[in-house]
C-alpha cells in the first residue's frame, strides 16, 4: 500500500485516496473526437514514468508523478 | 525425557490426551505416541508430523468445534489449551481405516494432470465431477455457522520493524530500541527465540530460551513493542506490512478479539526470518515417523519428547548431526547417521563418530511401512544397498532462507550454489534481511557481541541433498500437502509443462495453503536437474501474501454483519416509522418502500398508493436524492461542462430535466437543473448515483476546467426533498405556503410550518407535482403538515414502490435499470434533448460510429401485457423460445391507471418495433408472458396534466 504525501495533509495510506486515471487520458471538452476516443480507448502503457490523476479525502486533486516499475512517487502537485 | 505425564487435557478424534503447558498439538500427539495425524490430499496416504513450525505440510487438523472449529490447522502450530478438541481431516470412515486410501492403489491411475485429461467437457459436465472430485480430495471443512469469534483491527507506525524473533531478530531490536528508536518486533511462536528453541546452547550463561526471554523483557524496557504470536503475513509498497496477532489459539473460545490484524507502517524493517528445513527425497518419504531432522530436534529440546525409539538420521550438511546428539541424549538408540557427502570431515564429524555410526556417501533409497508408520528404511550407501530398523527418521536436505517477505517487497535474488538455494540481494525498499535468513548460521557471528557457549558451533552451513533420480520404483514426495512426486515433475517435463510456473499450474506443485514452503526448493532442483539446467535458470514461482493463512474474519475485522457497510437513514425515518414505513435497502439508503394498511400485502399497498396519487394526492420522502448547488461567475461553464441538455437560456427561478454522460457517451446520471439566480444553479441527481456525482464535478472543474470562478457544493445532507404529487397538489400547497404555486418547472420560495421552504414544480409521477426542499432539522414539521394536508384532501403518503409504479407508467428512465451504463440518450429517446453545439462530457463519445448510427442498438420500449399478467424484471425479450434474446425487462410495474401489467424494456432496434408482439421469458423464474412493444409512456403522453 502506497504512502502518499497529499500537499494539504502530509503523507497518508493510499486507502485514503482514490485513484482517478493517467494524465494522458484527460478527456479535454474541445478535443476533437478522434483524440478523444484515442484518449479513451488506445493508451500505451509504457514502462518508466507515468503520471497519474488522483484525489485524497480532504477535497483535493492531485497529480502524481509515479514509476510504473517500483511504484516509487517522485512528485505530488495540487490540481 | 518428560518425567510426569501431562497436565492439559486435550482430545484426538475423540480420544482423551494430556499434555504439557507450552506443548504444540504435534508434540503433545507425538508424545502420547500418536503417529498417524492426517490423510492426504490427493492420495489419502497416512501421514504424521513432519515438521516443527508454520511449515508443516501434512498434519492439518480441525482444532474447536462446532461455530469455534478451525479447519487446516497445523498441528505444529497450535498451542495445547485445556479443553482443545482435534479432529483428523480428509478420512473417512477413520484415520486408519480411510476408504479414499484407495486412491493410493490406484495412484498410478491418477498422475498429474489427472483431472484436466479426465474431466473435460461443458460446464454443466464440470458441475458434477466437481461434486465427486471435492469429495475424494479435500482439505477440512469450514464451519456451517456464522464466526462467532470477534476480529480487531489496529494501525502502528514504527521506526524499525523486526520480523522474527531469533537470536538475529532479537540483537537487531534491542540494538535499535536502545538507539532510541521505536521498535517493534515480532514473532510467530508463542515464545521468543526461534532457532534458539531447539538448541542446546549457552548465551551470556543463559539456555538459549532464558536468554532470548531476558532479552524480550530489554527491549520492553527500552521502549520497544514486542508481539509474540503474531505472523507477519503480507509486505507491500512504502514498507507497509500487515501481521496477525492470535490473541487465543485456533479453536479456542476467549474474551475480547480473537485476533488482531496489524497495519504496520514502517521506516525501516529488518528481516530475521530464518530458515526453513528441506527434506530429502527418497520413496516413502512421507510416511509418520519421517520427519525433517530440526523438527525431531525441536521435539527432544524444546518440548523434552523423543520422536521414536529408534532412529536414524539421513543428511547432506553438518548441522543435522545436532539432531543425533539431542536425541540420543533423550535416550532414543541413534542407529545410523547417513550422509550423502562422501568424505564429510571436521569436529563435528569427529564427535559424532565417537558415539554414533556414521555412513559417508550414504543416502535412504526407500522407507519401510508397517501399519501406517516407519518401520525402517532401504539405504545406498557406499554404491551398497542396506537395510536399517527405525521407527524414526530423522532428515535434512538443507535449509531454504524464508524469502517471502523480501521478495513481496520487491526485493532481488542471489542464488547460492553452496547452499543450492536463493539468498536475499538488495532489498528495494531499504530493507535488510539478517541471520540464517541472510545466510548466516553461526550464532557466535549472529551475536557477536555475546559470549556463545555452542558445542557444535563448528557445524558446516546447511547444503542441498542429492538430487534422486527414480533408483527404486514407488513414490518420493517433493510436495507434501499436494501429494506431488517426483514422478510427477517427470511427466509433467515429458508432456511440455517445462517453466516452473507451468509444472506449478500442471502439478499442483507449491499450492495449498502450506505454498511449498518446505518442498519447492527441492522440487526446484529436481526440475533444473530434468532439464539439464541450472537451477536459477528453472526460475522461481511467485511469493505472494500472506505467508500463512490468515481467517478471513480478520481481514474482515470489525466490518462485518451490521457493520460491514455504512447504513444512512433519512432525516424523517422516525416519522417514516410513525406511520408504519416498510423499509428497502436503497443503496447505502434504508427508504420506505410502503406503508401497508392492516391485511394488505406490499403489493397491494402500493398500487393503492399509486392509485391515491392519480386520484388525488400523495407525499413521498426523496431526501436522498443528490443536491448540489454552483455558483460563481463561472458556474455557467461548469454547469454546461456537466450537463448535456441546454441551458443557457434558462431563466433565473426556472429548470428543467437534464442529463449527464459519462466520457463515452452513456448515461450515467439524470435529475433536474435550476437558475436559482444568474450565476447560481441547482443540480439533482438520483440517489445511488450522488456520490458519483459529487467526485464528478469536482473532478469536471478542478481538472478539466481548472479551478474556474465556481464553486460545487454537494448540499445533498442539508436539504430534506419531499415531494408532492397529484391532482390536488397544486392546491394543497398554495394553501401552505398562502401564495400561488410556480407553474410546472418553476420554482418559488415560501414556508411551510414557520420552516423556510423551496418549492420546485418538477414531476417524476406524471402528475403535477412539486418537491419541497426544507433544512433537515426543521424537516419533521413540514413533514407533519403536509401529510395532515394531504390526508384532509383524501391523500396520503406513498413509498418507493409505488413511485416506481409511477414512473414507469410514465415511462421515466431510472439510473441502474434503464440507464444501466450501456444506454446512451439516443437509446433512452433523448437523442434530441442534448445541445446541438455539444461542449459537454461526453459529446465526442456519441460521434462514434457505433452511436452516430442507430441500428441495432437497444431502445428504450414500453411492454404491455396482453392477457394482464405480471411481466418479470430481468425476462429476456425473445420473438419465440429458443431464440437469441433481442433485448430485456429493466423495470415492470402493474398499470395504475386502469388494469393489467406493464413494463419498460431495452429492445433490439425498439423504436421501430412499436406492435410486434414477444415473449418476456424468464426461464429462471418460470415465467413467460406475451407481450406488445409500444411507445414507453402509458400516461398522459402529451404531459397535459402539469398544467393546471
Amino acid at each position: 500500500m502506497l504512502l502518499i504525501p497529499c500537499p494539504h495533509c502530509g503523507p497518508r495510506n493510499q486507502e485514503e485516496f482514490a485513484y482517478e486515471r493517467t494524465l494522458d487520458s484527460v478527456v479535454r471538452l474541445d478535443d476533437a473526437p478522434d483524440a478523444a476516443v484515442t484518449a479513451l480507448y488506445t493508451r500505451a502503457n509504457l514502462r518508466g514514468t507515468d503520471h497519474e490523476i488522483w484525489s485524497h479525502l480532504c477535497g483535493q486533486w492531485l497529480r502524481l508523478t509515479r514509476d510504473r516499475m517500483s511504484h516509487a512517487i517522485s512528485a505530488v502537485e495540487p490540481l | 525425557m518428560r518425567e510426569h505425564a501431562g497436565t492439559v487435557p486435550f482430545t484426538f478424534d475423540g480420544k482423551a490426551y494430556a499434555g504439557h503447558p507450552g506443548d504444540t498439538l504435534a508434540a503433545a500427539l507425538v508424545a502420547a505416541g500418536v503417529k498417524l495425524v492426517a490423510r492426504s490430499f490427493k492420495l489419502h496416504r497416512p501421514r504424521g508430523i513432519m515438521a516443527a513450525g508454520v511449515e508443516e505440510a501434512s498434519a492439518l487438523v480441525t482444532v474447536g468445534y462446532g461455530a469455534h472449529a478451525e479447519p487446516n490447522v497445523r498441528a505444529t502450530d497450535v498451542f495445547l489449551y485445556p479443553g482443545l478438541v482435534a479432529t483428523s481431516q480428509n478420512a473417512w470412515p477413520s484415520l486408519r481405516h480411510d476408504i479414499g486410501a484407495v486412491n493410493s492403489l490406484a495412484a498410478s491411475l491418477i498422475p498429474a494432470g489427472f483431472y484436466y485429461k479426465t474431466f473435460f467437457g461443458p460446464p454443466s459436465r464440470w458441475m458434477i465431477y466437481e461434486h465427486f472430485i471435492r469429495k475424494a480430495a479435500g482439505l477440512g471443512q469450514p464451519p456451517r455457522v456464522a464466526d462467532p469469534d470477534h476480529y480487531a483491527h489496529r494501525s502502528a507506525f514504527c521506526d524499525v520493524l523486526v520480523v522474527g524473533g531469533g537470536p538475529a531478530g532479537l540483537a537487531a531490536a534491542l540494538h535499535a530500541a536502545e538507539a532510541g528508536k521505536r521498535v517493534i518486533l515480532i514473532e510467530q511462536d508463542i515464545a521468543p527465540g526461534g532457532s534458539l528453541l531447539r538448541e542446546a546452547v549457552t548465551i551470556d550463561g543463559a539456555p538459549g530460551d532464558q536468554w532470548a526471554q531476558t532479552m524480550v523483557a530489554r527491549i520492553r524496557a527500552a521502549g520497544g513493542r514486542v508481539l509474540l504470536r503474531t505472523t507477519a503475513a503480507g509486505y507491500w509498497d512504502d514498507n507497509f506490512l500487515f501481521a496477525v496477532e492470535r490473541r487465543v489459539e485456533p479453536g479456542q473460545p476467549g474474551q475480547g478479539p480473537a485476533q488482531v490484524l496489524w497495519k504496520l507502517r514502517c521506516a525501516e524493517v529488518v528481516l530475521a526470518t530464518g530458515t526453513i528445513e528441506r527434506p530429502l527425497v527418497f520413496v516413502n518419504n512421507d510416511l509418520p515417523g519421517v520427519m525433517l531432522a530440526g523438527a525431531a530436534r525441536a521435539l527432544a529440546l524444546r518440548h523434552g519428547v523423543a520422536p521414536g525409539r529408534r532412529a536414524v538420521i539421513a543428511t547432506s550438511h553438518d548441522d543435522a548431526y545436532r539432531t543425533a546428539f539431542a536425541l540420543a541424549d533423550l535416550g532414543v538408540e541413534i542407529v545410523a547417521i547417513l550422509d550423502s557427502r562422501t568424505a564429510p570431515a571436521g569436529p563435528v564429524i569427529d564427535a559424532a563418530r565417537a558415539r554414533f555410526a556414521v555412513f559417508a556417501d550414504a543416502r535412504p533409497l526407500r522407507a519401510i511401512r508397517s501399519r501406517n508408520a516407519l518401520a525402517g528404511l532401504d539405504a545406498l550407501v557406499a554404491g551398497v544397498r542396506q537395510r536399517f530398523d527405525a521407527d524414526c527418521l530423522a532428515m535434512s536436505g538443507g535449509a531454504s532462507p524464508v524469502l517471502h517477505l523480501h521478495r513481496q517487497a520487491g526485493g532481488a535474488l542471489a542464488y547460492d550454489a553452496a547452499r543450492g538455494g536463493f539468498l536475499p540481494g538488495a532489498g528495494r525498499q531499504g530493507n535488510t534481511t539478517i541471520g540464517a535468513a541472510a545466510g548466516i548460521h553461526a550464532l557466535a557471528s549472529i551475536l557477536d557481541q555475546a559470549d556463545v557457549v555452542d558445542p557444535l558451533g563448528a557445524a558446516t552451513a546447511p547444503a542441498p541433498g542429492p538430487i534422486w533420480r527414480d533408483d527404486v520404483p514407488g513414490k518420493a514426495f517433493v510436495d507434501f500437502q499436494n501429494d506431488v512426486t517426483t514422478g510427477d515433475l517427470a511427466l509433467a517435463q515429458r508432456e511440455g509443462y517445462t517453466s516452473v510456473e507451468h509444472t506449478k499450474r500442471y502439478t499442483t506443485l507449491g499450492m495449498g495453503t502450506d505454498q511449498g514452503k518446505t518442498g519447492a526448493m527441492v522440487a526446484l532442483a529436481q526440475i533444473a536437474d530434468l532439464r539439464g539446467v541450472a537451477l536459477p535458470e528453472a526460475g522461481l514461482t511467485t511469493f505472494r501474501p500472506p505467508y500463512t493463512p490468515v481467517t478471513m474474519g480478520a481481514f474482515a475485522g470489525p466490518a462485518r454483519g451490521d457493520h460491514a457497510a455504512p447504513i444512512r437513514r433519512l432525516p424523517l425515518a422516525a416519522a417514516h416509522d410513525a406511520l408504519g414505513a416498510l423499509w428497502v435497502p436503497a443503496g447505502a439508503w434504508m427508504r420506505p418502500r410502503a406503508y401497508p394498511e392492516a391485511g394488505e400485502s406490499i403489493g397491494q399497498a402500493s398500487l393503492r398508493e399509486a392509485r391515491m396519487v392519480r386520484a388525488s394526492v400523495g407525499v413521498v420522502d426523496v431526501s436522498s436524492l443528490g443536491k448540489f448547488e454552483i455558483a460563481g461567475p463561472d458556474a455557467l461553464a461548469l454547469v454546461a461542462a456537466v450537463c448535456a441538455t441546454p441551458m443557457a437560456k434558462l431563466a433565473v427561478g426556472r429548470g428543467r430535466y437534464t442529463v449527464m454522460l459519462r466520457e463515452d457517451g452513456m448515461v450515467m446520471d439524470d435529475g433536474t437543473l435550476w437558475r436559482l439566480a444568474e450565476d447560481r444553479w441547482l443540480i439533482t441527481s438520483s440517489s445511488g448515483g450522488a456520490a458519483r456525482m459529487s467526485r464528478h464535478m469536482t473532478y469536471v472543474a478542478d481538472v478539466l476546467l481548472g479551478h474556474p470562478r465556481a464553486a460545487v457544493v454537494d448540499v445533498g445532507e442539508h436539504w430534506a426533498g419531499l415531494a408532492i404529487a397529484g391532482p390536488r397538489s397544486a392546491a394543497l400547497l398554495a394553501d401552505l405556503i398562502g401564495a400561488p404555486v410556480p407553474s410546472h418547472m418553476g420554482l418559488c420560495h415560501g414556508t411551510i410550518a414557520g420552516a423556510p421552504v423551496r418549492v420546485l414544480a418538477a414531476s417524476y409521477s406524471g402528475e403535477r407535482a412539486f418537491e419541497v426542499h426544507v433544512p433537515g432539522h426543521l424537516a419533521h414539521a413540514v413533514f407533519a403538515a403536509l401529510v395532515d394536508a394531504a390526508q384532509a384532501a383524501g391523500g396520503g403518503v406513498y413509498g418507493l414502490d409505488a413511485m416506481d409504479h409511477l414512473r414507469v407508467e410514465k415511462g421515466h428512465v431510472v439510473i441502474g435499470a434503464e440507464a444501466d451504463g450501456r444506454a446512451s440518450p439516443a437509446d433512452l429517446g433523448m437523442g434530441g434533448m442534448l445541445r446541438k453545439a455539444g461542449g459537454f462530457i461526453g459529446w465526442q463519445g456519441l460521434t462514434r460510429p457505433a452511436l452516430a448510427d442507430q441500428a441495432g442498438r437497444r431502445q428504450l420500449v414500453g411492454l404491455t401485457s396482453i392477457d394482464g399478467a405480471g411481466i418479470c424484471e430481468g425476462a429476456m425479450l425473445v420473438v419465440q423460445q429458443g431464440e437469441e434474446p433481442a433485448g430485456h425487462v429493466t423495470t415492470a410495474a402493474p398499470r395504475v391507471a386502469g388494469q393489467g401489467a406493464i413494463a419498460l424494456g431495452l429492445l433490439t432496434d425498439g423504436a421501430a418495433r412499436h406492435g410486434e408482439v414477444l415473449l418476456a421469458w424468464s426461464p429462471t423464474r418460470h415465467s413467460m408472458v406475451q407481450v406488445r412493444v409500444g411507445p414507453a409512456v402509458f400516461h398522459d403522453p402529451e404531459g397535459a396534466l402539469y398544467h393546471d
